[in-house]
């Protein structure tokens, strides 16, 4: 290693691949029950990490969790905020998951159409 | 037994795999300890043959490489036996009864620490700290670690080695 | 990139090892693979997580589960359980880390175990690969050597040290920036820097655990030594007896020098260090600097008289520092988050945290590091959890065969060097085991001089000499045969070899003795005047019997080796005390608790 800026790019690289282990802030919580994953939860939970991951989003977490308890529903996505407030959004797809990061997520714009308000 | 193990060990190969060792270590510096680890890898177990060797290929002498092999407690001049039983003596199983499970292994063996059984079976050790105090007491038969031990367990255990 | 929603940490220091997490891995990753989740679950092998009691111990993130004792087919059920589903499967998780009254689920991070503790020196272990240099990389490794070379004289980093107020944590408690400045102010063409990782105090393995689980914080801290006191080749002498740590160290040190940092040039700043692994062979006096010195050059390890001191003249004459793993792991951290922030940690006069091997007697044994100052009655109770099967504490034996044992009036005293001194024991390098009411005092006395007597080296006479004529004593006092004065005399030996043995480990050899006769000074009287051994330890001192409560089930008869005991069937049975060897079969036998030891 001959510069700083080697370190320095080889840590921001690799920060990203354990920064799974012990973050805090937002957290997304994926319904990852049979019904969920039969309903396709599998590429929303994928895409969600992936895009938080894009963005460098440090201080969202992805987790995943059983029933929700509303089948129907599924895949559900719930967005805990850090001051306590959940969104619960549903029917979700891939497509939906990377707008509900760009515009909930980033941009602090609940997307109200998915939401399960909007579709119960 | 021994001897016949000896004769065994010592032969052409081992030799010839221990000039190597000698040979790519001679010019370092303090090359004497890693030399004798990796002879002792190669033969078990470090007799005079093998120390001689070392002292005519390092020019030390053969009574100053005796006094560092049978000083350090992990060079050992005769080999051990098929299964190498240590107990851990550390503090923490010490303290959770490892001295009643030693007599038991002596009783059950019918040696002391530190022997070997006369069939070349079992040699009984009582080692330092092994660092899993967790299980303590606890005891390793070549590499398999048995923890939480009580005395009752040592026959059936034993049995498996037979 | 690579990318994964969860991962699975599996311990993969000795304790857990040992009860078997090579297979709880092996499993994980064919459950994995069954599930076709290896592109979304990533299993990683780490350092000790401390708390081996309940190992092996797996941890899945980004939750921070906390799953103990895990047993191979339990891979199976996590696996579909928790990493498919997302439900964490309760009954696997550590006991506390769940919430009867609200069901709620702690991370490994809310446990009481880790609440209390502060990881300075084990930060990464049980957190990242440690066969991945890149994940240390990412913990800001190798950010502080960077800044020392690129932004630091030598002088500025020996100060820096000095001003954080750390203290050798190998046992002596000598300050770390003081002893660099000796090294650093001798003129030499050649410096040597060593690591002293030859942990052979029985009952401690604060520095295995730092190299298995953070190998290259010790790589890093070296290079920085080095470059503080103008050294360019390091060695660092480990026992032969921790074949993972040496292999994980290996790995290490080849991994940085493939990224150049080790070896010539270092950040393209002129500075060159090296490195090299040199084993021990078992003997526990190289643990003494000067007689590490002696085996690192291919002698018996002897030790040398002080002075000349190491710093000045060591390894093959040239100006030497040896510091201890501990001691080292703590280096880059202040480096990288300054003087101040280390020594606010800790008490007026010991500063930082100190990592304990917690064993005994003791519900959580483990691995734990503390702020200074946190009390003994904090650590046995709050973090070990107390005396398991609800026995009474005796003592806890601090600083191994060189320390002593502290009593429950004194458990509330803060935890620093110059405290634990105060009450006749010491630091020490950070073994702590608790003792309860079934330990005889006597006998840990006896014990620890078995293993000086072992350990001694037979360069002086003291130590020689004096260690046996005590394990003597006290085994004559331990099989009944005692004497009045046999106290007075063990006392005055003992401050006669404290005065006048040659090394650490003469002087500190009787410690154990001196301290267990301050403070159980009743327990070494019943054996010498009643020939009686309270705790019912000591074998010649004790007799078994049979209480009415025998129902003659002929079991205890049966499991007698030597045949002494007697009996009809469904009568109470007898032991002939004359034949008698005191091997205890009969009592683990009997199924109604009947037989007693007095």
């Amino acid at each position: 290693m001959k510069t700083l800026a080697e370190l320095a790019k080889i840590r921001d690289e690799a920060k990203g691949k354990i920064d799974l282990r012990g973050k805090k802030g937002t957290r997304i919580v994926v319904g990852m029950a049979t019904c969920g994953i039969a309903a396709g939860a599998r590429p929303v939970l994928l895409s969600l990490v992936e895009e938080v991951k894009k963005r460098n989003l440090n201080d969202v977490e992805v987790v995943q969790t059983g029933c929700i308890g509303v089948c129907r529903l599924e895949p559900i996505v719930e967005i805990y905020e850090e001051n306590g407030e959940k969104v619960t959004y549903v029917e979700m797809t891939p497509e939906k998951a990377r707008k509900v990061i760009a515009d909930h997520i980033v941009n602090g714009k609940v997307v109200s159409e998915y939401t399960i308000g909007a579709n119960a | 037994m021994e001897n016949q193990v000896m004769k065994e060990v010592l032969n052409e190969k081992n030799f010839a795999a221990l000039d190597q060792v000698i040979e790519a270590n001679k010019d370092r510096k303090g090359a004497l300890m890693p030399i004798l680890h990796e002879a002792q890898n190669i033969f078990g177990a470090l007799p005079i043959e093998v120390q001689t060797v070392i002292s005519e290929k390092l020019d030390i002498s053969l009574a100053e490489i005796y006094g560092v092999v049978t000083f350090y407690s992990q060079f050992s001049l005769v080999p051990k036996g098929e299964f190498v039983i240590g107990l851990c003596l550390g503090t923490a199983c010490y303290v959770k009864g490892a001295q009643n499970i030693l007599d038991r292994l002596e009783t059950e063996l019918g040696i002391k620490v530190g022997e070997t059984s006369k069939d070349g079976k079992f040699t009984l050790e009582a080692t330092r700290c092994l660092g899993c105090c967790g299980l303590a007491p606890v005891m390793v038969i070549n590499e398999k670690v048995y923890g939480r031990l009580e005395p009752g367990q040592i026959t059936g255990i034993l049995k498996q080695y037979k | 990139m690579e990318l994964y929603r969860s991962h699975v940490l599996i311990c993969g220091g000795t304790g857990c090892t040992s009860s078997g997490s090579d297979l709880v891995e092996e499993r994980f990753n064919e459950e994995i693979k069954k599930n076709g989740l290896e592109k979304e679950v990533k299993i990683i092998r780490t350092g000790c997580f401390g708390l081996c009691e309940v190992g092996p111990v797996v941890v899945v993130y980004p939750e921070g589960s906390f799953y103990a004792h895990v047993k191979p087919e339990d891979a199976k059920t996590i696996t579909e359980e928790h990493l498919l589903k997302g439900r964490i499967v309760r009954d696997l998780l550590y006991y506390e880390s769940l919430e009867e009254a609200s069901d709620q689920v702690k991370s490994i991070n809310e446990v009481d175990f880790y609440q209390k503790q502060m990881r300075v020196a084990l930060r990464n272990c049980g957190v990242i690969d440690p066969e991945n240099i890149e994940e240390y990389i990412a913990m800001d490794g190798y950010a502080a050597l960077g800044k020392v070379l690129t932004e630091m004289s030598p002088e500025d980093v020996i100060n820096h040290i000095k001003q954080s107020g750390l203290r050798g944590r190998g046992g002596g408690g000598f300050p770390t920036g003081v002893k660099w400045s000796f090294a650093a102010g001798a003129k030499n063409d050649q410096k040597y820097m060593i690591c002293n990782a030859d942990e052979g105090d029985p009952g401690a393995f604060m520095d295995r655990s730092v190299l298995e689980g953070d190998p290259h914080a010790i790589i890093e801290a070296m290079a920085i030594a080095g470059y503080a006191i103008g050294a360019s080749q390091g060695f660092v002498y480990i026992r032969a007896e921790y074949p993972i740590a040496v292999q994980r160290l290996e790995i290490a040190i080849a991994q940085a020098k493939e990224n150049g940092l080790l070896g010539k040039d270092i950040f393209g700043t002129g500075f060159d260090f090296d490195l090299e692994i040199r084993l021990g062979a078992g003997a526990f006096v190289c643990g003494e600097e000067t007689a590490l010195l002696q085996s690192i050059e291919g002698y018996r390890g002897m030790p040398r008289p002080k002075p000349p001191f190491p710093a000045n003249k060591g390894l093959w004459q040239k100006p030497t520092i040896i510091n201890n793993v501990e001691t080292l792991a703590n280096i880059p951290q202040i480096i990288l988050k300054g003087a101040e922030w280390f020594s606010s940690i800790g008490t007026e006069k010991s500063k930082g945290t100190k990592v304990f091997a917690l064993g005994g007697k003791i519900n959580n044994t483990g691995l734990i590091e503390i702020p200074m100052g946190t009390t003994l009655r904090e650590v046995i109770y709050d973090i070990g959890g107390g005396i398991p099967n609800g026995k009474k504490f005796k003592a806890v034996q601090t600083g191994g065969p060189s320390g002593g044992c502290i009593t429950y009036e004194h458990l509330d005293q803060p935890i620093d060097y110059d405290n634990l001194i105060a009450l006749g024991s010491m630091m020490g390098s950070g073994g702590m085991i608790v003792m309860d009411e079934d330990n005889c005092m006597v006998d840990i006395a006896r014990f620890f001089l078995d293993f000086t007597v072992d350990e001694s080296c037979g360069k002086c006479t003291p130590c020689r000499e004096g260690t046996k004529r005590m394990l003597e004593m006290l085994e004559k006092i331990t099989s009944g045969r005692g004497e009045e004065g046999d106290i007075e005399k063990l006392e005055k030996l003992a401050y006669t070899i404290k005065d006048s043995a040659l090394c650490g480990l003469g002087q500190t050899a009787p410690n154990p003795v001196i301290s267990t006769i301050r403070y159980f000074r009743d327990e070494y009287e019943a054996h010498i005047n009643d020939k009686k051994c309270p705790a019912g330890v000591c074998k010649n001192l004790l007799t078994y019997y049979i209480t009415d409560a025998c129902i003659g089930c002929t079991k205890c008869a049966r499991n007698c080796p030597v045949d002494c005991i007697s009996g009809e069937v469904k009568k109470l049975h007898v032991i002939d005390a004359e034949k008698c060897i005191k091997c205890g079969a009969c009592m683990e036998a009997c199924p109604v608790n009947a037989i007693i030891k007095k």
